[in-house]
């Protein structure tokens, strides 16, 4: 099979603003591009991809030139001309289709390289395809090893495992200090997305408890249900500190609600148990100098920024490593695609069957005694005789023209029956 | 024979430290696995080296420079490999194997002459006493090793300067659990080795204790960690106070060893 057959055709968030992009996902049906590109002409398999930063179809077509028209203009909804939608789409064709769709399953195409959301909504597309009964062999084979692409780029690359947000960072730098988190005490001080965020991520690592502190109580009590912790007033808050291991602060106080006063008495009735103080209100509610307190450990909004960039950048680095894996593994692809043209396929029988052959012959040789070369040239002769009577039929049924479609199929077949593809039985 | 063993010991914890090395730049599993595997295998060629030893001196190879620094090696690296078996400190080996190979270094470059026994020192206590005592070194190595981690970690935390060992050092909490453990078992060895030489003491000149620099120098080195540990279940003394003190300790006791032989004398100083 050429691998020509294979394009994609989309846009992502480097390619089309926003509104663009909004157009293009059908949304509201996601049924609606299912049902029209399958009575596209020459769309032989598709998927159909949509999540918030791309939109992309995956289709394999033996007319790919006119296919790929007739889908542009379906997407663009005749709104826009075919050349003013150029702007904005990209097109890859072949090698370059295949590897583009490993380096998305693998995330690297992601807006935040590493994210893990992309793999599970390009099974989900591909779950769509298959129920619509739009994916066929190419198809099964191309997204099944993109999946197992970005599996493999996951577990031999430390790509996804980098903090990127404020809130993953906050955890971080707490496993550093703490170690485990289990049967530590968080505390949650005022609310607020980021606030929440972080607690949400510490119940996650399997804190203990998480205490919430409100200056309204009863705001306390009802954000205290959601991570089923307790919830106290804001007047408990120093005395509560003595069993909280990491206090997440985020109140709209103007001024300073925790002094380094405060908490250096307590450290001694700690027994010195390391404090870990999360300030991300603006402006700040905890006083820088907790800081300079031995066993406290006082981080501010920009603190936490510094260690999203750091990880960036060592998540860019694995990402050149990942790439790598990307192009070994489009190689291989293109490998499997090459043998799936009926002249290979030929070869690889015969080769396979005269292997057979010339093995049982070395066999049974040396048990015959001595045979004069005539009679071995016999044996020879023989086998490759009934070896080729053999494979005569499957040859000639495989060599029959045949619609496109048929050949494929028919070619899978014989290629299982002989099991040409060991290791590659799916 | 015991040279060339010697040699090919010291010439395997050169791989071993290169290798940690290697592998804290890069971080790559596989390389700490080959690290481990060749420090393992140095240790036990050490012990066979150890064994020569012994079998060429005739007696327990603790009497000069050579082999207890030699000794004090061959127990950082045992200690060090039975911590790893229970506990899992990152990159701890990064920091312990160049200390093992600058000890193997010096014994390298003292006399490895074999002298006869002197004969105070011919007793049972010898191998009791200098070995306990040189194991105790051992662990209190670790717990100097554990406390440069735990100061180099905690500077980044708190400085928010996040560079060379922010990802690459264990959390601060099983830094700190290191210290209690490695000095849970150096400080009774510690006090065992005092005991025994106090003991060796009375029956080779008559007297437990008479003062003498090495004998008043372990002695200021066991308060300080009886201080340290002291504090620590009292008032909860850890972190960065613990780690300073492991390294005061530490130097208190690499005093013992050497400071004292060669400057201030004293009984003890054919030891060394």
């Amino acid at each position: 099979m050429s691998a020509e057959k294979i394009m994609i055709l989309g846009v992502n968030h480097k390619t089309a603003p926003v509104e663009i992009r909004e157009r293009l996902s059908f949304s509201n049906d996601p049924g609606t591009p299912y049902r029209e590109l399958k009575i596209i002409p020459g769309c032989e398999e598709f998927c159909f991809l949509s999540t918030c930063n791309r939109v992309e179809v995956i289709f394999v077509s033996s007319t790919p030139g006119e296919t790929e028209k007739k889908i542009r203009n379906f997407l663009f909804n005749n709104c826009m001309s075919y050349e003013e939608a150029g702007k904005y789409v990209y097109l890859h064709q072949g090698e370059a289709a295949i590897e583009h769709l490993f380096r998305v399953g693998a995330s690297l195409d992601s807006m935040i390289v590493g994210e893990p959301q992309i793999l599970g909504q390009l099974k989900q597309a591909y779950r769509d395809a298959s129920e619509q009964d739009a994916a066929g062999m190419i198809l099964n084979r191309f997204m099944h090893k993109a999946f197992s692409v970005a599996k493999r780029i996951r577990t031999e690359t430390e790509i996804g495992s980098s903090a990127v947000s404020i809130s993953y960072a906050a955890v971080e730098l707490a496993k550093k200090i703490f170690g485990n988190l289990k049967n530590k005490i968080a505390m949650l001080v005022g609310a607020g997305e980021m606030a929440e965020l972080a607690a949400q991520h510490l119940m996650n690592q399997g804190v203990a408890e998480v205490i919430v502190a409100n200056r309204t109580f009863e705001r306390a009590v009802n954000l205290a249900r959601c991570f089923n912790g307790k919830a106290i007033s804001l007047e408990e808050l120093i005395p509560q500190l003595e069993h909280v291991d990491i206090m997440i602060s985020s109140t709209g106080s103007p001024d300073i609600i925790l002094n380094s006063s405060d908490v250096k008495p307590l450290m001694r009735q700690r027994r010195n148990r390391p404090l870990f103080l999360i300030d991300i209100a603006v402006p700040r509610d905890l006083d820088p100098k907790l800081n300079d307190l031995d066993n406290v450990y006082l981080y501010g909004i920009d603190d936490l920024s510094t260690i999203v960039d750091i990880n960036k950048a060592e998540r860019d680095k694995e990402a050149v490593r990942a790439e790598r894996i990307v192009t070994e593994e489009t190689l291989k692809f293109m490998l499997w695609l090459g043998s799936m043209e009926v002249t290979p396929t030929i070869v690889t029988i015969r080769e396979k069957a005269d292997a057979i052959r010339r093995a049982e012959i070395e066999k049974t040789l040396p048990n015959l005694g001595r045979l004069s070369d005539k009679e071995i040239q016999a044996i020879e002769k023989m086998t490759s005789a009934m070896m080729n009577k053999i494979l005569h039929h499957p040859i000639v049924y495989l060599k029959k023209d045949d619609s496109h479609k048929d050949k494929k199929v028919k070619l899978a077949l014989i290629r299982k029956l002989f099991n040409l593809d060991p290791g590659n039985s799916d | 024979m015991g040279y060339l063993l010697f040699q090919i010991t010291l010439f395997a914890y050169f791989l071993a430290t290169a290798a940690y090395m290697v592998y804290f730049w890069s971080q790559r599993a596989e390389i700490r696995t080959t690290a481990r595997r060749i420090l393992i295998g140095s240790g036990l060629l050490h012990t066979l080296y150890l064994v020569v030893r012994f079998i060429e001196a005739g007696h327990t190879p603790l009497t000069n420079h050579h082999e207890t620094v030699s000794f004090f090696a061959w127990s950082l690296t045992w200690g060090y490999l039975s911590f790893h078996w229970r506990y899992n400190v990152r990159n701890f080996g990064s920091f312990v194997s160049p200390l093992i190979t600058i000890l193997m270094l010096i014994a390298t470059f003292s006399s490895r002459e074999i002298m006869p026994l002197p004969p105070a020192l011919k007793s049972a206590w010898l191998p009791v006493h200098a070995s306990i005592a040189i194991m105790a070194n051992g662990f209190l190595a670790l717990a100097f090793c554990g406390g440069i981690m735990y100061i180099l970690q905690e500077r980044e935390l708190k400085k928010k300067r996040f560079g060379l060992f922010y990802t690459r050092l264990p959390s601060l909490e099983s830094l700190d659990q290191l210290n209690s453990h490695c000095l849970a078992v150096g400080f009774p060895l510690l006090t065992l080795g005092i005991i025994t030489g106090s003991i060796w003491a009375k029956q080779a000149w008559g007297t437990y204790w008479q003062w003498d620099p090495k004998e008043t120098w372990s002695l200021i080195t066991w308060f300080l960690y009886a201080a340290l540990l002291h504090q620590r279940f009292t008032v909860g003394w850890r972190g960065r106070r613990a780690a300073i003190m492991a390294i005061i300790g530490f130097s208190a006791a690499i005093f013992t060893l050497w400071g004292v032989t060669y400057l201030l004398g004293g009984v003890h100083s054919y030891v060394g």
